[in-house]
């Protein structure tokens, strides 16, 4: 499987996403720089890495939404491809309204960075299937926007869809409903607060974000 | 010309910095502090645009970056 990491100044777990996608896929991704204006040929996984693009200016991941490769991007979503933001790459993606929502700053104004219990809410995603069923994993999160906001339709619909894919167990921030993860109607564009690149192995203090890249994997 | 966009969440967003604003006046004796809420004020030096077309190109600014519709409304005045 042919994967791209997006990288903008300020990504900075851009080479972990790089690494959990060659231990996963076998395969080294093509790092792409953010003045790009074109996916490699041929790439089918594109990732979004958590960072701080941009120094978080203005709002988390509004610069970044509208950099020259995003229309890219956007045009790959639209073509059905699976694409995963991750924390500042979640924030991303909200900006540019692929996905629904918006990350606001923690309820309780920390900076939160600890292991995290997590339920798979919805197993039967592109990003998820490869948890067969489980439910509970504890991924870390490191992050001081990672509230999220929507408006009561807006929530009950994603409630009502099954695209509310992961819950946190503790709320760290203030979440509305709990919620860490969430897809498109489309099931092809996940965006996530925790950081699965960062439980790959076991030196990792645990392997429970194995299973979104090995989902991703199998689904292509 | 200058355009003034006055940039705040939408009612009912929750703004936790402005809740920690409001608490901390009030600790530091100002009981009148009921609530505040946070924004951000930014000016843009516009030049070669008439008033009315400064009000317009503003307002596209706003849609496509200085605003998140989700979460926030903004003002435009152009002086």
């Amino acid at each position: 499987m042919k994967s791209a990491v997006i990288v903008f100044p300020g990504s900075n777990c851009d080479r972990d996403a790089a690494e959990a996608i060659r231990a996963v896929t076998g395969q080294a991704p093509a790092m792409v720089w953010h003045q790009e204006s074109a996916l490699p040929a041929g790439t089918e996984f594109v990732m979004i890495p958590g960072g701080f693009s941009y120094g978080d200016y203005l709002r988390c991941g509004a610069m970044a939404s509208r950099a020259a490769i995003m229309p890219a991007v956007m045009a790959h979503a639209k073509r059905g491809a699976p694409i995963l933001g991750v924390c500042n790459g979640f924030q991303i993606l909200t900006e540019t309204q692929l996905l629904p929502g918006a990350l606001m700053r923690n309820s309780g104004l920390l900076f939160v960075c600890e292991k995290t219990p997590l339920t798979v809410e919805n197993g039967n995603t592109r990003f998820t299937a490869a948890y067969q069923g489980g439910r509970e994993v504890a991924i870390p999160i490191a992050h001081h926007d990672g509230n999220y906001f929507a408006d009561a339709d807006t929530l009950d619909r994603l409630e009502g869809e099954g695209q509310v894919v992961f819950r946190y167990r503790a709320n760290p921030n203030g979440s509305a409903r709990d919620i860490a993860g969430v897809i498109n109607t489309q099931g092809n564009v996940m965006g996530m607060m925790p950081h699965p690149e960062r439980a790959v192995d076991p030196v990792h203090g645990g392997t429970d974000g194995l299973g979104v890249f090995e989902s991703i994997l199998g689904s292509a | 010309m200058k355009a003034k966009i006055h940039v705040y969440l939408k009612p009912g967003v929750l703004d936790p910095q402005g809740v920690a604003v409001s608490v901390a006046l009030q600790n530091m004796g100002f009981p009148e502090v009921k609530s505040a809420r946070q924004g951000k004020l930014i000016e843009l030096d516009l030049h070669g645009v008439s008033g009315e077309q400064a009000k317009a190109r503003a307002d596209e600014m706003c849609k496509r970056l200085l605003a998140n519709p989700v979460i926030e409304s903004y003002s435009i005045e152009i002086e």
